[in-house]
């Protein structure tokens, strides 16, 4: 298939091959190819036992044995198909990239499903090497592989590993650098499909070759793809070849007629039926007992245990957060003198504010980051990590339909009560945008460290800890109406959900340490500079007087609606910044700590119920831009403050025939 | 060619014995409005002519054939009740006495026909029941669409009565024959090892209608209700 464009290209590539490799890790979704990633360049990398959270390809350096190679992660997926982003991305990243050698990583438990990936990344005639992953837990189910066999079976040389513990990871890079090289033999198989099936992908490829249709792919795989009803390759083929089009047509009518099924549907049922055989022929299975992870699956998906171990993780979750929470950030505020950055007193020279602003931004950050957010990802990420979350998001699912969502939402949802920013990103995870949007949007009123903040602040310190709970009792009330209403604005129907159940494990200290760090991270680089910014000019703006005049125009909303002094305005302006710059201004404001000296235990509320509700802050606004476009980022704000202004209104009036 | 009268029988029945019930005199009698003596006197008819298996006091169960029949009554009126409702937009309690009086006299044809126009509906608009899948030999729709289209040769009708994995019960086994919707829907499916002629157990039933996990190819999955319904299988053992 030497096509001058290919040529050309690998010609120029070969002249710094010398020392330099390139290797892709492959599969799919949680087999572990993350936590190899991990192990070969030490970097970070978000790593889950929940299916598909690296939605964007991830890239370390590793330096082995005088070998500069570069490690590209790609997103888990389970065929080439064009249904989805990542399937697409992969596909042409390893045709068009050419990476020097494709790592395969398969679940040895899972051996069948496996293969049926492994089979495709064949069929596009890459140098490969297969990572048996997870050897132990296919040991524990009663399965033993015989590595030759499989080794003879596919013609690829396949390493056992056990990653998480780093066993075989140092055999598995020598041998991908063995590969890429091309210093070890290898005897390419292709895999034949039947008689039937073979002979047409035969004649197409042929067809192919001499129309000159291969430039990326091999011929073969065209073939198959054209046979496979793949829309993307078709589209290019048609337009380059109607007789290729044609022909491939007939040919998929024929295969239809002969076994009774779409074209499609007989490939992939014959690739299933060599991964079957050679699964069958390689692997054996002693006495299959009943491993203590399937005994402790009842615990996390029992009719009425399963739901209370599901609520009892969320509520421990935020238990945890606060309780931790608040006692570092007293530690903390004791140490950076947590109400002073905010200063109104401040005066003087435009730098001097400023300066202020910018060291009142950080110092924020700081407090939000260590005690809130940390503990949040650190215990979150053991729950993913042991595949708890998965359990979670297996019982929540009929409650997530209600609002146009299924089970695997609630992942980014509980993401949100740490910081909304991450949590948006992480709905990646979800099939269509339409959920992508109703997640995020749902997510936006899921209460955050810094919503949290000024609940703890305002209400639990001041009105009681039951009113606290309350709040975000009926934050979970709001969500699910908003949700619902959202759910018939938004056009479109809802996917079912389709989830593949890990076994339940024990978190590894690594992966644990690493994705927390990793979340972290990701707040730290998007949020602080926002942070800053914006605290330096609300900072500005408080000097020029002008947070004043705000206040005095949304009086007749903050005063006569919300029944909130006019101060109120200026609280909520900065909150968009910042939400926790509601209780913090609000201290600096009144000089004092003890907010019942000017507030009454219904403001009190009223206010911390809006500032939850009210709007996203700038930092989540931006992500939602980033993900879904400006329109549907100020859909959701408008939407945001509509809600809050109903719910503060009802919430006066209802509150002061309590109180 | 099934009498209307028998046609209504097997309907009732066919909603009375889902997820394995018997049915009792009394339950068919109130369901259809008619006598329990002539009732019992159907019965007997019915179970002469192979339709149920009827005993006076264990109850009543449908034979094969005979759900077949019911399946097929049932399956033409949520169609049809989806096309008065979805289509027509009629949207009062008329659409199910309607549906009643057309079902039987709406043809094979005109049945797959109807299907197709409304993009192979899997649940009655008005009571979300589930609409029972056809019983052509297909294994998933988009090959419905595509034979129609080129109009090849007839293809034949199924034997095996097929069940949504959404009704089966733990540790029950089954071997997936047909699955409705699009390619995406399929596609999914098919990448995580569910395609037509692939085993499954069930491993879990979750509460509150919610997901299904199943044991497929070595893994587990799980599906969610309205997929799940979606997912057609031959009942292989359904003791534990």
């Amino acid at each position: 298939m030497a096509c001058h464009a290919t040529t050309s290209k690998s010609a120029g590539k070969q002249q710094n091959k010398d020392r330099h490799l390139t290797v892709a890790l492959a599969g799919n979704a949680n087999v572990g190819k993350s936590v190899i990633f991990n192990q070969l360049t030490g970097s970070n990398q978000i790593i889950g036992n929940w299916p598909g959270k690296t939605v964007e390809r991830s890239e370390g350096t590793l330096h082995f044995e005088g070998n500069d190679i570069t490690v590209i992660d790609l997103p888990g997926i389970y065929s080439f198909s064009t249904f989805s982003l990542e399937e697409l991305d992969s596909r042409e990243y390893i045709a068009y990239e050419k990476p020097d050698v494709v790592v395969n990583v398969i679940d040895a438990s899972v051996l069948e499903r496996n293969l049926f990936f492994t089979i495709q990344l064949m069929e596009m005639e890459i140098p490969l090497v297969i990572c048996l992953n997870q050897v132990d837990v296919a040991k524990s189910k009663g399965l033993t592989i015989d590595v030759r066999k499989l080794e003879a079976a596919l013609g690829i040389p396949v390493v056992p590993t056990v990653a998480t513990r780093g066993k075989g990871i140092h055999e598995l890079t020598k041998t991908a650098i063995k590969i890429a090289r091309k210093t070890a033999s290898t005897s390419r198989i292709t895999i034949k499909y039947g008689e039937e099936v073979e002979t047409r992908i035969d004649r197409l490829a042929q067809l192919i070759e001499s129309e000159r249709l291969a430039r990326e792919y091999p011929p073969r795989w065209i073939a198959i793809k054209l046979l496979e009803n793949d829309p993307e390759i078709q589209k290019t083929v048609v337009s380059k070849s109607e007789r290729v089009a044609r022909v491939s047509e007939t040919l998929a009518e024929e295969i239809a007629r002969i076994h009774k099924e779409p074209c499609f549907a007989v490939i992939a049922s014959e690739r299933y039926s060599i991964a079957n055989r050679i699964s069958s022929e390689v692997q054996t299975q002693t006495i299959a007992r009943t491993t203590f992870s399937e005994k402790l699956d009842w615990i996390t998906t029992h009719k009425i245990v399963g739901y209370i171990t599901s609520a009892g993780v969320i509520a421990g979750l935020l238990l945890w957060t606060f309780t931790v929470g608040d006692l570092l950030s007293r530690l903390l505020s004791n140490l950076l003198g947590f109400f002073e950055p905010v200063n109104p007193e401040v005066g003087g020279s435009i730098v001097g504010v400023l300066w202020n602003g910018i060291y009142g931004g950080f110092v924020a950050g700081v407090t939000l980051v260590i005690p809130f957010v940390l503990p949040f990802y650190l215990v979150l990420a053991m729950i993913e990590d042991s595949g708890i979350l998965t359990r979670v998001a297996f019982m929540m699912d009929s409650a997530m339909h209600k609002i146009g969502l299924h089970g695997k939402a609630i992942i980014p949802l509980i993401l949100g009560y740490g910081c909304n920013v991450p949590a948006i990103y992480a709905c990646r995870i979800m099939e269509t945008r339409r959920e992508r949007i109703l997640a995020a949007f749902a997510i936006t009123f899921a209460p955050c460290a810094a919503r949290s903040i000024v609940i703890l602040g305002t209400v639990a310190s001041f009105v009681s800890i039951e009113w606290a709970l309350a709040l975000y009792a009926i934050d979970l009330a709001v969500i699910f109406a908003v949700g619902r209403i959202a759910l018939k604005l938004v056009p479109g129907r809802s996917t079912g959900l389709v989830m593949e159940m890990h076994s339940l494990k024990v978190p590894s200290f690594s992966v644990v340490t690493k994705q927390t760090w990793t979340r972290a991270k990701s707040i730290i680089y998007m949020v602080f500079p926002i942070y800053i910014a914006g605290s330096a000019s609300v900072q500005v703006l408080y000097v020029l007087g002008l947070l004043d005049r705000i206040s005095e125009a949304m009086s007749p909303l903050t005063v006569w609606w919300l029944g909130l002094p006019s101060i109120a305005g200026t609280l909520l302006m900065l909150g968009v910044i910042r939400k926790e710059l509601i209780l913090l201004v609000l201290v600096a404001i009144y000089g004092s700590t003890n907010l019942l000296l000017f507030l009454d235990p219904v403001q009190l509320l009223v206010l911390a119920l809006i500032g939850m509700l009210y709007i996203p802050c700038v930092s989540t606004i931006a992500i939602l831009a980033k993900e879904f476009g400006s329109k549907t980022a100020i859909a959701i704000c408008v939407a945001n403050i509509l809600s809050a202004i109903l719910a503060g209104g009802i919430a006066f009036r209802l509150l002061t025939l309590i109180f | 060619m099934v009498s209307k009268n028998i046609e209504e029988y097997l309907e009732a029945l066919y909603k009375l014995t889902q997820n394995g019930r018997v049915a009792s005199t009394t339950q068919i009698s109130r369901s259809l409005r008619i006598a329990a003596a002539s009732v019992t006197e159907m019965l007997k008819k019915l179970a002469r002519k192979g339709y149920v298996k009827y005993s006076p006091y264990a109850g009543t169960k449908l034979t094969d054939k005979g759900s077949r029949v019911g399946e097929k009554v049932t399956r033409k009126h949520r169609l049809l009740e989806t096309f008065l409702h979805d289509v027509l937009e009629i949207k009062d309690d008329m659409i199910h006495r309607q549906a009643c009086e057309m079902e039987h006299s709406l043809s094979d044809q005109a049945e797959e026909a109807l299907c197709r126009f409304l993009r192979y509906p899997n649940k009655c608009p008005d009571d979300g029941k589930i609409i029972p899948p056809c019983d052509m030999q297909f294994s998933n729709c988009e090959e419905c669409l595509e034979r129609t289209r080129k109009g090849v040769e007839e293809i034949g009708r199924r034997e095996e009565n097929l069940t949504p994995i959404s009704s089966l019960k733990e540790h029950h086994i089954g071997k997936v024959s047909f699955i409705r919707g699009d390619r995406k829907v399929l596609q999914r499916l098919l990448d995580m090892g569910l395609i037509a002629g692939t085993k499954i157990r069930v491993v879990r039933v979750a509460p509150l209608n919610g997901p299904i996990e199943v044991a497929v190819r070595g893994s587990k999955l799980a599906l969610g209700r309205d997929i799940a319904s979606n997912v057609f299988v031959e009942v292989l053992k359904d003791q534990p």
